[in-house]
């Protein structure tokens, strides 16, 4: 069958203008970092230098955390509707401003423009005009008496979902009436400055919304500091619980949204092509740097082999490179420490014995690139079937009855998503009940909505986002001291 | 001595004396470790009560196992089912009111109508929570509607197996208003009772055990709260720890236990008070929700849509 090769389709940077050096938001300005050493964000696609970066120092958190303390007394006290209506604003400037979000964010990531334009970006802007309703409303949601704001929360955000995981965050935390020190990925600062330009653009009052730039030595200052009243984080588990630690014994709230190990299973009865679809959409998406990523496929014995060579064609037709390519499928691996820890997790799976399998495909000869990779004939026991790996590898799994499935699905200190395909509505209703997972998708697969809460079961941390729930964790309740 | 010694008062009957033992697994077995330790009535002139037992970290363990294999049953069970089998403490306590009082009073050093209020409240408690059990997951879940075909629903699911530190003063209505919301949802417990006041917790263990309570549902351990609740805070099959009990609890330090129940990310519902200071809450007060939230996870569901 002849193959028709795709044309270059290259989306245009002329839309960002990325400035060669940031500063840190504070206080409504960008301003130098006091002692901090500049670092430098990368294309992880060419490795080219994109921008110097302000490293805030303790003195630095010290000044945002006391700006969003000066800033808490007016805007907590501002009416619900007009901090809607701030709110509402960041959304609309977001859309307006959509395509530049979607480049910057796939220039600083690596992800590809397909999936930040359409995903990242409305969704980002779809959180801010959710929570935007909610802020005169709190008293509807049902969070107990008299909901009211902690005061001022630091929050600390992963690189795989930059603009994101900011709007999950940001978003509620402004609409209960809190004001926020927010700490992007050391590799992925640049959609956060800019997004603090939009809250310029919004006339947010200052200080509500800092932004500093750092790395984890900047992270573990903020979430240790005495004027934090609330600490919410997405990123790795073992971080998840050393900030555990350091809130211990203190009055301090978090909310943890940490690692995972979704199984993703696939019963004789579903829809084997659009269920194909689904694993691919489960582990290849944004290059499986995905938390709820679904990177154990269980298969049901019976359609294993026919699955296996479903998988296998369409993994041969997926396109890996430039992220700004509208065609490309797959980008770029976020670091070089990314790809090392890929890597060596799956030298782990091949020396364990499990068979490696990836399509052939051209990588580019700058950027840090991983191909699709499936490995079959894996079992509980190995170390692929147990660590989060974070990129685009999936492990196989074969089992027999639904208890099988469930037993083998459970077996993880994780709990953040599960996946299940079947045309039988009793039976998705049935292995929900027993999968120990804050969110069950059923036909589908790393779906995300503003509405609907995300969040994870034991080591994959606590708390919600979304929805009323993810409301609830922003606010305290009860009768006042 | 004279031949014609005046005779004692005629003696009361000399009554059979209780052994106070451990609760797990629905059986009364001693400590492992064979110890005990004296107990005593509060109040100036202190009374002997009873030797309970001065539960171990094996014992601790064993309770752990044993709420697990309870865990799945008592979840699985239906929420009108629960909220009988919570009302049904109730009755089986009213029945043995008096002992309560009596035991309430000693242990607390109350007068009679204080610890008569106490019991009746302990009592109406159960009635409380015994009435949410079928209502909670409607007022804390809920359809979310999401821009996409799916109908997408929230729901809450017990969190699994929680250790609990009962007060250590409010040795009957404190400890059923920690122990009722822990299991009305679901969830299995591993309780600390009262280091010093420990006689009716086991009381309460006895009465639990002639209900319709499943044996490993609520299982409860007396000792030394300091030697014991590390061993639970960072035991990695206890799902979520309620320190409610770390307050006035002789060298306990409840900033430790927390940091002790990150290893595995246990859910923690810290004592209540200010800063590192503890204090025990004011159980006469109706409860709200939150001592049964603190033990739910939520789980959402998106279901496909479509012909």
């Amino acid at each position: 069958m002849p193959t028709f090769e795709y044309a270059p389709a290259p989306e245009s940077r002329s839309v960002v203008d990325i400035k060669s050096s940031y500063g840190l938001f504070i206080d409504g300005e960008f301003a130098d970092s006091r002692g901090g050493t500049p670092f430098k964000t990368i294309s992880p696609s060419t490795e080219e230098v994109l921008a110097e970066v302000s490293e805030a120092s303790t003195d630095d958190v010290d000044r945002a955390v006391a700006a969003a303390r000066t800033a808490y007394r007016s805007w907590s006290r501002l009416s619900g509707a007009d901090r809607g209506k701030y709110l509402f604003r960041i959304a609309r400037i977001m859309q307006e401003r959509a395509r530049e979000f979607a480049v910057l964010e796939s220039l600083d990531n690596g992800k590809p423009i397909k999936e930040s334009r359409d995903v990242d970006v409305p969704i980002a802007a779809a959180h801010f005009f959710y929570h935007a309703g909610w802020a005169d409303k709190l008293a509807y949601a049902s969070l107990g008496d008299n909901p009211r704001p902690h005061g001022v929360v630091g929050q600390v955000i992963p690189w795989n979902f930059p603009l994101l995981m900011l709007a999950w965050k940001i978003a509620p935390a402004l609409a209960t009436g809190n004001t926020v020190v927010l700490k992007p990925a050391e590799t992925t600062p640049l959609t956060a400055l800019l997004f603090a330009e939009v809250c310029q653009q919004a006339d947010l009052p200052p200080g509500v919304v800092n932004i500093i730039t750092g790395a984890g030595a900047t992270g573990q200052a903020l979430v240790a500091h005495e004027g934090v009243d609330k600490v919410a984080f997405t990123g790795s588990t073992a971080v998840g619980k050393a900030i555990a630690r350091t809130i211990a014994g203190t009055r301090k709230k978090a909310t943890l949204e940490l690692g995972g190990k979704a199984a993703n299973i696939v019963f004789d009865d579903a829809p084997l092509d659009q269920a194909v679809e689904g694993i691919v959409t489960g582990i290849f998406f944004n290059q499986g740097h995905v938390c709820c990523a679904g990177s154990r496929l269980l298969v049901q014995e019976t359609v294993a082999e026919e699955v296996e060579a479903k998988l296998k064609a369409r993994l041969a037709t997926l396109r890996v490179g430039d992220p700004l390519d509208k065609n490309t499928d797959i980008g770029a691996i976020n670091s070089r420490e990314q790809l090392d820890r890929i890597n060596t997790l799956v030298k782990v799976g091949e020396e364990e014995g499990a068979v490696r399998w990836s399509p052939e495909c051209e990588l580019p000869a700058n950027g840090f690139w991983f191909r699709p990779t499936v490995f079959t004939g894996v079992s509980q026991t190995h170390r692929i079937a147990q660590e989060e790996i974070f990129g685009p590898v999936l492990s196989v799994l074969t089992f027999r009855t639904p208890g099988e499935a469930v037993a083998k699905a459970n077996n993880t200190p994780y709990g953040l998503s599960a996946g299940i395909w079947t045309e039988k509505g009793s039976r998705i209703l049935w292995m929900a009940d027993q999968l120990k997972a804050g969110v069950v998708w059923a036909n589908t697969f790393n779906k995300f909505d503003p509405a609907s809460p995300f969040g994870g079961y034991k080591e994959s941390g606590y708390g919600r986002e979304g929805g009323r729930h993810g409301l609830s964790a922003y606010v305290t309740t009860g009768a006042t001291k | 001595m004279s031949t014609t010694t005046r005779k004692p008062a005629a003696p009361s009957r000399v009554d059979v004396r209780k052994t106070y033992k451990l609760y797990i697994g629905g059986k009364f077995p001693r400590s492992e470790s064979g110890r005990s330790y004296e107990v005593f009535s509060a109040g100036r002139s202190p009374k002997f009560l009873a030797n309970a037992a001065q539960g171990s970290r094996k014992d601790a363990r064993d309770a752990v196992v044993a709420a697990r294999k309870a865990h799945s049953g008592w979840a699985g069970a239906t929420a009108y089912n629960r909220g009988q089998v919570l009302y049904r403490v109730a009755e089986v306590m009213e029945s043995r009111r008096s002992q309560f009082v009596a035991e309430v009073q000693a242990a607390e050093g109350l007068t009679p109508a204080r610890a008569e209020a106490n019991v009746s409240a302990a009592i109406d408690r159960w009635v409380w929570y015994a009435g949410w059990s079928d209502k909670f997951a409607q007022v804390l879940g809920g359809a979310n509607p999401v821009a996409g075909p799916f109908f997408n629903l929230s729901a809450p699911e017990p969190t699994g197996v929680v250790a609990a530190l009962a007060p250590q003063g409010s040795s009957l209505l404190g400890l059923v208003s920690v122990v009722a919301p822990i299991i009305v949802s679901g969830n299995t417990a591993v309780v600390l009772a009262s280091q010093e006041r420990p006689v009716p917790a086991i009381t309460l263990a006895e009465a639990l055990a002639t209900s319709d309570v499943p044996g490993g549902v609520v299982n409860l351990i007396t000792g030394v709260t300091s030697e014991v609740a590390p061993w639970l805070a960072s035991h990695r099959d206890v799902n979520a720890i309620d320190l409610t009990g770390a307050a006035d609890a002789p060298d306990v330090v409840w900033g430790d236990l927390e940091a002790a129940a990150a290893e595995n990310l246990k859910r923690v519902l810290r004592p209540a008070g200010s800063g590192v200071t503890a204090v025990e809450p004011d159980f006469a007060r109706e409860p709200g929700l939150e001592r049964i939230e603190a033990f739910l996870e939520t789980k959402t569901v998106w279901h496909p849509k479509g012909i």
